[in-house]
């Protein structure tokens, strides 16, 4: 990982106004998920006066069918979206690694037996398995993180796999192998420095699709559980009251796409900043 | 050729097998007995015993697997813990909902996929392509679930132009009935997985247009859109093969999001009432199913993609 790929993919970011305009999304979103305790309102305090008010000037977003202040539990939903969306996504980008640097150096046996393992859990419809998962395990964070991290993973391993091999070839790997370094230190000092731009461009579509994940099973029912909100349970609650409050579907909604669309825009747009010759689609 | 189909069939049995033993192990891990669903309160300890015995769930794991395995290979899934249904005769009831769900989503996305992507590659970085990339970039971003909301919202509930879920209307028995339903959802889970498709699309359109043969034609004075359509299109057809068998995987996932939203009585709802009431055989049954599924669609993609191009018969 050299300075020049930094400063490129910090160029692209800088050029492109979408790239701009999704790390704005990003940052608002972010900050709005850590500082959600300033907001005046409690995301869990009932009101039955207040039942499925319009958005207003009191209530930005509206109110829910408890009277909840909908804007509070938007903020309140968005961190506890992005956490189990980030901590699943280092789960995964770490299994994913270390599966990806073992297959793809030390080949032969090891390789054959990690990618039959693979293609074993590739042909399981995953998303049945999660759901699964979190009826035997009673929902809270941590099991959600842990289920959506360790079904994740496949993926980025093909990648790093790939990666590593290509990166065995090069001379300065070869010169360690030959001047008798341990697998270790050739893997940490030689292979990793250059896995690492692969590295973060996959986890960043590794955050959307964590997120992604984790709203889906939250709309069906099987995430977080209540009162707390996630995006995905806001959307399953605002489903029953599509006619009378549509704007209860619109707003978690909105948020899911947003993030989502703008990890995965900066994930293209860092691609094609540190790969230039691949980029430039 | 024949040796290509006969060694992936070859590795395909293997694989079944492993799959097999996560989906029964998955079940043997999961918390609760199923014995308690056949226990009524006035039973002696001895009956519950008798009925454990007469379900075999006595005897160590890897007997109990082979015993469900060889049933399995007589087409048996298995009795549902809540109304002791055959589960191959419920998946099979529910087969053709979601066959014509999906296969009607295929068809439109790639129908779609086909011009979207021909366009934006030919017109490289102008606002076609702009256009279509946006377009795509919120395909992959919005969730499934959301847009069906959305178009509920809109075409159901706003304009009454559609049901707003189930298949059929109750006592109507025509098939344009059956389509009004069917359009919804068919319309969310092509959205799915279109972008993918228009993207790779896109892609290897520019590498064709680079081609010598596009050349030719041009000189031969034809119009670009002959070139496109009846030159291009043929090679750019040909990795879209191999796509649909990569995003079988994500149509599972999509089906059963679908299917939930829409109450679409597929297998997808199925599953997911099994999961909701923890009906272990129904979720083994559709597990197996679904990676079955998944199995055979790569393996037909690959062989298909072997027809259509024989240079890599050597490569596999």
């Amino acid at each position: 990982m050299n300075r020049t790929k930094w400063r490129n993919a910090g160029l692209e970011l800088v050029r492109s106004k979408m790239g701009i305009v999704a790390v704005a999304i990003l940052v608002i979103f972010i900050l709005g998920a850590i500082f959600a305790f300033l907001s005046p309102k409690d995301p869990n305090a009932l009101d039955a006066l207040q039942r499925l008010k319009s958005p207003s000037s009191a209530h930005w977003f509206g109110t829910d069918d408890y009277g909840r202040d909908y804007f509070a539990r938007a903020l309140y939903g968005g961190r506890v979206s992005l956490m189990v969306g980030f901590s699943a996504m280092v789960l995964a980008t770490t299994i994913g690694t270390i599966v990806g640097v073992v297959s793809g150096y030390f080949g032969g046996w090891i390789d054959n037996l990690l990618m039959r393992l693979l293609e074993v859990i590739l042909s399981i419809p995953t998303f049945l398995v999660m759901l699964l998962l979190s009826v035997f395990l009673k929902p809270n964070l941590t099991s959600i993180v842990l289920i959506i991290g360790l079904l994740m993973w496949m993926n980025m391993s093909r990648i790093i796999r790939a990666e590593t091999m290509t990166i065995l070839e090069r001379e300065y790997v070869l010169y360690a192998k030959a001047s008798g370094q341990n697998h270790l230190g050739i893997i940490f000092r030689h292979i990793f420095p250059s896995l690492v731009p692969v590295i973060i461009v996959a986890a960043t579509n590794n955050v959307a699709s964590a997120i992604m994940m984790e709203s889906s099973l939250s709309f069906l029912g099987f995430g977080v559980q209540a009162p707390n909100a996630t995006w995905g349970s806001m959307l399953n609650n605002a489903q029953g009251y599509i006619a009378q409050a549509p704007y209860l579907a619109l707003f978690p909604g909105l948020f899911i796409l947003l993030t989502v669309l703008s990890f995965n825009i900066l994930g293209d747009i860092l691609r094609v900043g540190f790969e230039p010759k691949l980029g430039k689609r | 050729m024949r040796q290509l189909i006969a060694r992936r069939l070859l590795q395909t049995i293997p694989l079944l097998l492993f799959v097999s033993i996560a989906c029964f192990a998955l079940i043997k891990l999961a918390p609760g007995d199923p014995v308690l669903s056949f226990v009524t309160p006035n039973m002696h300890p001895e009956d519950i015993e008798r009925i454990r015995h007469n379900l075999g769930l006595d005897k160590p794991a890897y007997i109990q697997y082979l015993l469900w395995l060889k049933e399995l290979f007589q087409g048996n899934l298995g009795y549902s813990l809540v109304n002791h249904q055959p589960v191959m005769d419920q998946i099979l009831d529910r087969l053709p909902a979601t066959a014509g769900l999906m296969g009607s989503s295929i068809a439109l996305s790639v129908l779609l996929a086909i011009p979207l992507g021909l366009t934006a590659g030919a017109n490289r970085n102008r606002w076609q392509d702009k256009i279509i990339n946006l377009i795509s970039y919120i395909g992959i971003s919005v969730p499934l679930f959301y847009l069906a909301i959305l178009l509920i919202y809109l075409f159901a509930i706003e304009l009454h132009w559609l049901p707003i879920m189930g298949m059929r209307t109750i006592g109507v028995h025509s098939a344009w009935d059956v389509v009004k339903h069917g359009i919804l959802p068919c319309v969310v889970l092509a959205f799915g997985f279109l972008s993918v498709y228009v993207r790779y699309i896109r892609s290897s359109t520019i590498g064709q247009l680079k081609e010598d043969y596009v050349q030719i034609q041009y000189a031969f004075g034809a119009t670009r859109r002959q070139v496109l359509f009846r030159h291009v299109m043929k090679h750019v057809l040909l990795p879209v093969i191999t796509l649909l068998g990569m995003s079988m995987a994500d149509l599972v996932t999509g089906a059963i999001v679908t299917e939930t939203v829409f109450s679409w009585p597929g297998i997808g709802s199925l599953g997911m009432t099994a999961v909701k009431g923890m009906d272990y055989p129904v979720i083994m049954g559709i597990t197996l199913f679904s990676a079955l599924f998944l199995i055979l669609g790569n393996l037909l993609a690959d062989i298909l993609y072997g027809f259509a191009d024989p240079r890599i018969k050597s490569t596999r």
